[in-house]
């Protein structure tokens, strides 16, 4: 196999004028961690208030819910992006289309939106099965106690909720993180497209998406050792 | 705002658009549900053989994998199997390796990851004491695995690996950053020769949506006629 490696590469100046690889790669990287944490929030809150709306006693609620989730979960990811990059745009009025389109970091703003509603719809699945999964006597003695249904959901069950649902919301946290890399095609520089971009620059294929691999196994792990702390914090004293 | 709307380019470009691209679309996830089904079986029961070493290899491949987002996979694989095909073969340079059969590798290969998970939950669901009857029957594990419990589990894991297909089936998608023609490719290359993004990446959408949704609904269906038999 002729394959010449050369892990010094990372030192070298990159192409682009400013600094090495590795900056190229951290740039990236930076970029990754940006997008997740942005997208998270949307994601977060989003999928809440969907959650929320699938367990309330209202029929409309419900099916507004299921009907976001649904829409959500059954078109690829990749095509929701470009939905939301190429698309939306065409459809606003034509003033504010254009005005969208030239803005700086466009890709940038498209993806935190699109990964947050994308995430927003598994995010929900997730407090509902949360919220299923506890006794119904709490409702009901949230209610008892003069809650209104407002309070009861933020006092008692979402509280309860979030803490049966941590292990599977990191999984979407990672899942969100993971999934920042789809928006390399509508031109985001995150660490896949670094990666990318340093193989073609530099040829070397190899070192360029080890790193890349370590860079994501590290913030996997990070999140895992975060998400494992703060399961510790929230947990109630005296439970399981 | 829908005033220039243009749905004779949809009309115009079907045969491309089915014909070629949601022919790739399925082949591939066939070929790759299949192959990620067998090498998810064979990594699931290695992570479970209790022999350390191979349990700590599929362990460390399945977590590998998932820690890992599918676009830079596909990437690895697309450089990597010419080099990996040139050194089964002992051949000095890289061997040419289509687009598609290196998609197919890394479909494969990246669902195995995730379809030995669900396997190895299906196999830790059916109770020990079943294994162990078989065994005290004087069965090797082979035939434990082979006549009792893969049977059965597989029978539990049916609904999951099905939703797992329909997540593979909108992963395919992301062969775009390879440029191959699946349905989404295929979509694309119209929208883009015509200028046509609006009208083509809708029509792409709604055509996901409806195979996903009519798919995901079969599988419930389905989940609640097996989950009657426990």
């Amino acid at each position: 196999m002729n394959y010449t490696w050369n892990w010094g590469i990372f030192l070298e100046p990159s192409p682009e004028g400013a600094g090495t690889y590795a900056d190229m790669l951290l740039s990236g990287l930076a970029w990754t961690v940006v997008t997740a944490l942005c997208s998270w929030v949307i994601a977060f809150t989003l999928g809440s208030v969907v959650g929320v709306m699938r367990t309330l006693p209202s029929r409309t609620a419900n099916a507004i819910g299921a009907a976001y989730v649904e829409g959500f979960r059954n078109v690829p990811l990749l095509v929701q992006m470009f939905l939301w990059y190429f698309v939306l745009p065409e459809l606003l009025p034509a003033r504010l289309g254009s005005a969208v389109k030239q803005m700086p970091d466009a890709p940038f703003y498209t993806a935190v939106l699109c990964l947050g509603f994308f995430t927003a719809a598994r995010v929900a699945e997730q407090v509902r099965a949360g919220i299923r999964a506890l006794p119904r006597g709490q409702a009901q003695a949230g209610l008892a106690l003069g809650l209104t249904w407002a309070q009861t959901y933020r006092a008692v069950l979402l509280p309860n909720a979030y803490r049966i649902i941590l292990p599977p919301l990191t999984s979407e946290f990672l899942n969100n993180l993971k999934n920042t890399s789809v928006a390399l095609t509508i031109g985001l520089l995150e660490l896949t497209a670094r990666a990318r971009s340093m193989q073609e620059f530099s040829f070397q294929v190899f070192e360029a998406f080890t790193a890349a691999t370590l860079l994501y196994v590290a913030l996997n792990l990070v999140v895992i050792a975060g998400a494992t702390l703060l399961e510790r914090r929230v947990a109630v004293p005296g439970g399981r | 705002m829908f005033g220039h709307f243009d749905l004779s380019v949809v009309a115009d470009s079907l045969p491309y658009l089915f014909g070629e691209g949601m022919v790739f679309t399925l082949t591939l996830t066939a070929l790759a549900a299949g192959g990620g089904l067998v090498l998810g079986t064979g990594l699931a029961l290695l992570r479970l053989s209790g022999v350390p070493g191979l349990t700590h290899a599929a362990k460390l491949y399945v977590e590998l994998m998932r820690s890992l987002p599918l676009v830079l996979v596909i990437f690895w694989f697309y450089f990597l199997v010419p080099y990996l095909g040139a050194w089964a073969i002992g051949a000095d340079t890289p061997i040419r390796v289509g687009a598609f059969a290196s998609a197919l590798v890394t479909f494969t290969l990246f669902e195995a990851a995730y379809f030995s998970e669900i396997v190895r939950a299906g196999i830790q669901s059916i109770p020990k004491g079943q294994s162990a009857a078989a065994r005290a029957l004087g069965m090797s594990y082979a035939q434990v695995m082979r006549l009792v419990v893969l049977p059965q589990a597989f029978r539990n894991m049916v609904p999951l690996l099905l939703t797992q297909t329909i997540v593979l089936f909108q992963d395919t998608s992301l062969v775009y950053v390879l440029s191959l023609t699946d349905f989404l490719g295929a979509a694309s290359k119209v929208a883009q020769r015509d200028g046509r993004l609006v009208e083509m990446y809708l029509f792409a959408a709604l055509v996901y949506f409806a195979v996903c949704f009519a798919a995901s609904l079969l599988v419930r269906r389905l989940q609640a006629r097996t989950a009657i038999v426990r």
